[in-house]
């Protein structure tokens, strides 16, 4: 497993986190014109990415709040952590 | 005589009592490689990218069921060497939709013959398996699945606390606990089976009907003309063929974006853990919904226990400790003389789990590429079912009446086959 570095309390054990899935899915602006395909989509289709990977994370143990992560889910090494509303960081690897 | 795969089928040597008898006489001399650990040709007429239970299997009925013997299966490392030595080896089919209980029963009926049609000792014992329920709602939702089951004709009974301690001693019945017995379904067709011997029993048979098992061969990519398959990139050269069919469990996902195809499907880490071995103590196989608990021993005398999955997306094949840490207090409530007892080995595999906790085995919009994944955490149970519907899909380019509810559309029509919580959590 890995300790997680909450950008508003910092490193912390991972018991402390519940895991939000893939960030960065936005809900659709204008739902009432979205197509089931569209839907299926939104709601169901992941990138599930092998490598550099960005997610959600809540520290539900701590301050409650959301934050997104990179992490790379072929080695579970967390290379940034930053917090809702910022750009994903740049990283040198893919 | 030459297959049509170019190779001379295997010489079967049959295994039985007389030649063992024999093969002892003479010293062992005389036992042959189980199956030909080939070479990749340049051209297939189809390929199966995955040599785990579900793509031998695909592999074995592509060529026996329906002729389609000039076939590879790629594997990427050796052969069984992913979640088919990574699970539990829980065999049940008492799943409550109908479309669940088709494909698994199917699976159930394959399993209790398969030995003797592979003449592979797969270590088949159907010794039950129990699930249990510790609380009123969780009983009936239970009891409703065992009605459902006996409607699809899946052996199915209900125990109560009592009966559950006749059927497994050794069990803790008492009221005194967190989380109370207070009943259990049975399967008593379930139980348990020896994963490396059924992956070798396929690929064994597979390749005695001229099917190649090409193993430490890694699919780089899958190249694409006119909307259908031509090639697969591997690292062991580019082999051409029409067809391709996916069989990759965790890696699912990451197969079908070599063609840009996006799926529903999540990976995580699943646990599993083996004690020392001791004499005969558990009779049958124990699962529990709500304390997140499986096990069973093995003929070794090892218990195998099974943690419920880490909630992160992840393929390092690891999880957290705090999953295994809560997995063994539950099971110890249940069985409080497990508690001395040290744990051998402990791994974790890499599973795919759909939205509905149902497979996906499907066509898909690019012509010749075909799907089975998505089986999360329960796919062994399904294996031998998995690769005969999945074969008959590949060679006839539509799904039987078994597959069709599995297909990729059902995310977008939204006739999702929702076994979450329906089915015991672990599958």
């Amino acid at each position: 497993m890995f300790r997680i570095t909450c950008p508003y309390c910092g490193p912390r054990e991972p018991t402390e986190f519940t895991n939000g899935g893939e960030a960065h899915i936005s809900r659709p602006q204008h739902p009432e014109q979205l197509s089931d395909a569209e839907w299926a989509e939104f709601v169901f289709m992941r990138s599930n990415t092998k490598g550099v990977f960005a997610e959600r994370w809540c520290h539900s143990g701590g301050c409650r709040k959301w934050f997104n992560a990179l992490r790379d889910t072929a080695t579970d090494e967390i290379l940034a952590v930053y917090r809702v509303g910022e750009d994903r960081p740049w990283t040198d690897r893919a | 005589m030459l297959s049509e795969s170019g190779h001379p089928p295997m010489t079967a040597q049959r295994y039985s009592l007389l030649s063992l008898l024999r093969e002892g006489i003479g010293g062992h001399r005389g036992w042959q490689p189980a199956w030909r650990n080939a070479e990749p040709k340049q051209a297939y007429d189809a390929v199966v990218i995955g040599g785990g239970g579900h793509g031998c299997a695909t592999a074995y009925y592509l060529a026996k069921e329906h002729g389609l013997t000039n076939v590879a299966v790629l594997e990427k490392g050796w052969l069984g060497g992913g979640n088919a030595a990574r699970n539990t080896t829980i065999i049940r089919s008492n799943y409550l939709y109908d479309a669940s209980a088709a494909i698994y029963d199917h699976a159930m009926q394959l399993w209790r013959n398969l030995g003797r049609e592979l003449n592979f000792n797969i270590m088949m014992s159907h010794r039950g398996v129990m699930n249990l329920a510790h609380d009123d709602g969780e009983a009936r939702q239970l009891k409703r699945r065992v009605e459902a089951n006996r409607l699809n004709g899946v052996d199915a009974e209900w125990l109560d606390a009592r009966q559950v301690k006749d059927f497994c001693p050794p069990i803790n019945i008492s009221d005194n606990v967190r989380y109370p017995v207070i009943g259990a379904t049975l399967q008593r067709s379930g139980g348990v089976n020896r994963h490396d011997a059924v992956v070798w029993g396929y690929a064994r048979a597979a390749s005695g009907l001229g099917v190649d098992i090409v193993q430490n061969c890694e699919v780089l990519g899958i190249d694409v003309a006119g909307g259908a398959v031509t090639a697969v990139r591997t690292t062991r050269g580019t082999i051409k063929t029409p067809k391709v069919a996916s069989v990759t469990a965790g890696h699912t996902s990451v197969i079908a974006s070599m063609v840009d195809l996006r799926l529903p499907i999540v990976s995580h880490p699943l646990q599993a853990l083996v004690s020392e071995p001791v004499k005969p103590i558990l009779p049958c196989v124990v699962m529990s919904n709500a304390v997140h608990a499986y096990c069973s021993q093995s003929d070794k005398g090892e218990l195998v226990i099974g943690a419920g999955i880490d909630l992160h997306q992840s393929y390092t094949q690891r999880g957290g400790f705090h999953v295994i840490e809560e997995e063994i207090a539950a099971l110890l409530e249940l069985f409080p003389q497990f508690s001395r007892m040290k744990l051998m080995r402990h791994w974790a595999g890499t599973v795919d789990i759909c939205p509905d906790a149902s497979p996906i085995i499907s066509k898909t919009p690019l012509r010749g590429f075909y799907i089975n994944g998505g089986w999360g955490t329960g796919g062994w149970k399904a294996t031998p079912g998995s690769g005969h519907v999945f074969a008959d899909l590949v060679a006839n380019d539509a799904p039987n009446e078994i597959a069709a509810p599995y297909t990729l559309e059902r995310f977008t029509t939204g006739k999702l086959v929702a076994e979450h919580g329906a089915a015991a959590v672990a599958h």
